[in-house]
């Protein structure tokens, strides 16, 4: 049975639709800053060894 | 000897290796329940007998509203650990849940005000319920200023836990307002123990599914989170006053 969303469609559909943006949103955020700080510290290991 | 276990993933070293191998599995757990629980949900469900095709809302609204709260009982505990034990790693699981639950709050908010507006006729009413969430909300905003407004750490955790605690009765308020006060336009709880009390099993099954993915995605976001939290301490300790903050 596949759902005809009727006269709720635009309703039902902006919920996930928001939903999507603002979790999809905060995943990307986090991500992005996980994968830049870890390159960060690769870096700082880099100079510190280097230094010691 | 369990405890003792427990405890050694106050070691942020520890805490980062673990995190490094049970991160793929939760990505991986998160996607596919949440891909798999919305579309059960979103297309083969039944419309329901009073709201229509609206209770479809259900499936993104219920779970995002419980991990609004539950990431909040969760930093609640995270900060009770930093002020007894002074474990940095659960200071930092705390400040780097804050944005998640912040993002779930916002989601239930979102969602919740569009479903009422064709079912009560209004995007937002002050139920008990509803406003309970918005003070949840601020909360949530205050903690995140306050943890990036005090530049020394361990002044900024202290400072933080102590909101986290009191706003943990606005978390336990937002659960527990509709059975508080029975006025309000919000609805009772979709999901309990109480077989009687939840909603019917076509669309109970499926909601179990999105509230698993729900959990999922928090955990592997939170884990990501601290872990980058770690990591910029470590940079910190290695540059000095030169790391960024």
């Amino acid at each position: 049975m596949i759902a005809d969303l009727g006269k709720y469609a635009a309703e039902v559909l902006s919920a996930y639709a928001a939903t999507a943006v603002l979790l999809g949103g905060i995943v990307a955020a986090s991500v992005w800053r996980s994968a830049q700080v870890r390159r960060r510290l690769e870096e700082a290991e880099r100079r510190a060894s280097d230094a010691g | 000897m369990a405890a003792r276990s427990f405890w050694e993933y106050a070691n942020p070293a520890r805490f980062t290796a673990v995190a490094d191998r049970a991160l793929p599995f939760l990505w991986a757990a998160a996607a596919g329940l949440l891909a798999i629980g919305l579309s059960w949900g979103l297309l083969f469900t039944p419309d329901d007998y009073r709201q229509g095709a609206a209770a479809k809302i259900m499936y993104v609204h219920v779970p995002s509203a419980m991990m609004a709260i539950n990431c909040w009982l969760m930093m609640v505990a995270a900060s009770l650990i930093w002020l007894v034990r002074r474990h940095h790693v659960s200071a930092l699981l705390a400040r780097a849940a804050a944005p998640v639950g912040a993002v779930m709050t916002v989601v239930a908010m979102v969602t919740g005000a569009i479903w009422g507006q064709p079912i009560w006729g209004t995007w937002w009413a002050w139920d008990p319920r509803l406003t309970s969430f918005l003070i949840l909300l601020l909360f949530y905003f205050g903690y995140i200023a306050l943890c990036a407004a005090v530049e020394d750490d361990a002044a900024a955790a202290d400072l933080s836990a102590i909101l986290c605690l009191v706003g943990s009765a606005f978390a336990l308020l937002s659960r527990y307002a509709v059975n508080f006060w029975s006025q309000g336009l919000h609805q009772g709880a979709s999901l309990s123990l109480d077989r009687e009390e939840h909603v019917a099993d076509v669309f109970y099954f499926p909601l179990l599914v999105c509230l698993a993915g729900f959990v999922a995605l928090f955990l592997a976001l939170a884990l990501t989170r601290t872990r980058t939290e770690i990591r910029v301490r470590r940079i910190r300790t290695l540059l000095g006053a030169d790391a960024p903050r």
